[in-house]
């Protein structure tokens, strides 16, 4: 993965190209048009990761857009990365917008299936899945590599004009805890045959599980053809951890970390503790680029936690 | 088969009460099959509406009748064009098909539904009907070892699970949905195919579903 020439001008992928362990955070947009709240997450994140990834209506409740909140990260000197779901918009609507969110400077994209729509606050409303998230990988490869839309037209104005995609780097999730377990590497590999760069995993807590998708995902060779970016929720009360292992689908939160958490005096710290152990062990498993930080809703203790976990300071 | 389930009393009541006289036309194909819109269907809802008629003081002369289709021409007899002259106004119990044909058939009537249709399904257990088809217009289930994840996949996800699949059971259910990923897994392991899930599935051309626009199919060779 040495690779010398970019496919993008992304610093997330020059962090990623060095062999730098690389750190992204989530910056969740405000469920209002509040540029403030926007501005006050940034100065949590500026110096502390190398990209904030900016949710695309996560858990399917109206926020302020991606790349909207992504511009004025960017204005406060962070490196946003886009994600786009596939619920919410047809292959033209996305492939607009992510036409527009190059032009406004944006460099990293995260394609999503997205959260179906059944949980958030709009259950009443229609969806779209025009593609799934593989599609969109290969839709975004196909219109940064081969320069041409889905349809297969040039990016091109007129047919005078010069050619001028959208050079982003291709991120991706994956769900090593979803069933059916022995397909959750394949589904990786398929991602990869699409075209992602890089890859955000779901958080982490059960990490033998985690070691064991690892091992799967080295048979296959994976991790020498993508970045992958293990993902830390650090829990905050014992009631979030079982809210995790009861609720969310797809993810399992193993006994040993709620009875830790139900001991301690103070399980928010506890959390973070376990957050940190969990970082150590995760920079030491062959084939983790990076890790990413999904402090949901709680931007400011990322500091602390990346200064605690040794992953401060950021390369420049 | 087509599934529908009846619509709740007071809402059909509403429409009935609007007239002196009423037919309730029942369909003898897929809403008899899954119990919602058959000949016991209409003498069900026909007793309900007599009694509440009754009971509430209003004027309302119940016609009971079910021909084999409501989606087909032939079926509309001589019998039931008789039976439509005489009342006000008919409620289908048909599907959404139905319903819309008899108002092609009787267009100085007005017809209401009875029935909310739902999906292409099947009966998987007496009483239990489940979707199977979202009428894509181009079948592409051979590749998923014949489940399909057009309709069956809440998101119709073509190139595996999200990450909402659980113990064989989506989240967007999980009392009642299985994971159509799971079940494509578990049929194309027993078929010793599962490399071929490894393929990445392009892009649908949707063209042939219900967003090409309404569709219309002509078999010249069928013609009269």
């Amino acid at each position: 993965m040495n690779a010398t020439l970019q496919k993008s001008g992304s610093r997330l992928e020059a962090v990623l190209t060095s062999g730098q362990f690389a750190v992204t955070a989530e910056l969740g947009p405000p469920k209002s048009a509040d540029v403030d709240v926007i501005r006050q997450k940034a100065g949590y994140l500026r110096g502390v990761v190398d990209a904030v990834n900016i949710t695309d209506n996560q858990t399917a409740i109206v926020r302020m857009s991606s790349i909207g909140a992504g511009v004025i990260a960017l204005q406060e000197g962070l490196e946003p990365v886009i994600q786009i779901t596939c619920r919410d918009r047809n292959r033209l609507a996305i492939q607009s917008d992510v036409l527009g969110a190059y032009a406004l400077g944006m460099r990293n994209i995260l394609c999503l299936s997205g959260d179906h729509q059944k949980f958030g606050n709009h259950p009443t409303s229609k969806n779209v899945y025009d593609l799934d998230s593989i599609q969109l990988v290969m839709m975004l490869k196909g219109m940064r590599d081969d320069k041409v839309f889905a349809c297969g037209d040039e990016i091109r104005n007129t047919k005078k004009s010069p050619i001028v995609e959208p050079r982003v780097f291709i991120g991706a999730a994956a769900n090593p805890f979803g069933d059916p377990f022995p397909f959750r590497a394949v589904r990786l590999a398929k991602k990869v045959k699409a075209g992602a760069d890089f890859i955000q995993t779901q958080c982490i807590y059960d990490m033998e599980r985690f070691r064991k998708w690892m091992e799967q995902v080295r048979a296959r060779g994976l991790h020498e053809k993508v970045y992958i970016l293990a993902g830390i929720t650090p829990l905050r009360s014992v009631k979030m951890a079982e809210y995790m292992r009861d609720k969310v689908a797809g993810l399992t939160v193993p006994d040993h970390i709620i009875e830790r958490l139900n001991r301690a005096e103070n399980a928010e710290e506890e959390g973070q503790k376990i957050a940190i152990e969990q970082i150590h062990e995760l920079r030491e498993i062959p084939g983790v680029s990076g890790v990413h930080i999904m402090a949901i809703e709680a931007e400011k203790t990322v500091a602390a936690l990346a200064e605690k976990a040794g992953l401060l300071p950021r390369p420049a | 088969m087509i599934t529908a389930e009846r619509k709740p009393f007071e809402e059909i009541y509403e429409c009935a009460k609007r007239h002196k006289r009423v037919l309730l036309l029942g369909c003898g194909t897929c809403v008899t099959v899954c119990m919602a819109g058959g000949e016991k269907e209409v003498g069900i809802l026909a007793s309900q509406i007599r009694l509440a008629a009754r009971e509430r003081g209003d004027e309302i002369t119940i016609d009971e009748h079910t021909i084999t289709r409501q989606c087909d021409a032939e079926f509309f007899d001589e019998a039931i064009t008789r039976k439509a002259a005489e009342v006000d106004a008919i409620i289908s119990m048909g599907c959404g098909v139905g319903v819309q044909f008899c108002s092609e058939r009787f267009p100085d009537k007005i017809v209401y539904p009875a029935v909310n249709t739902k999906f292409y399904g099947a009966t998987v257990e007496q009483g239990v009907w489940s979707e199977r088809c979202a009428g894509c217009g181009e079948c592409i289930v051979a590749a998923f070892g014949g489940v399909c994840p057009v309709a069956r996949c809440s998101k119709s996800l073509l190139n595996g699970p999200c990450g909402g699949s659980s113990e064989g059971m989506c989240e967007v259910d999980p009392e009642h949905t299985q994971c159509a990923w799971q079940l494509i897994y578990d049929r194309m392991e027993k078929l010793g195919r599962l490399d071929e899930l490894e393929e990445v599935q392009p892009l649908k051309d949707w063209s042939h579903h219900r967003d090409g626009g309404p569709r219309t199919i002509v078999r010249e060779d069928m013609k009269l």
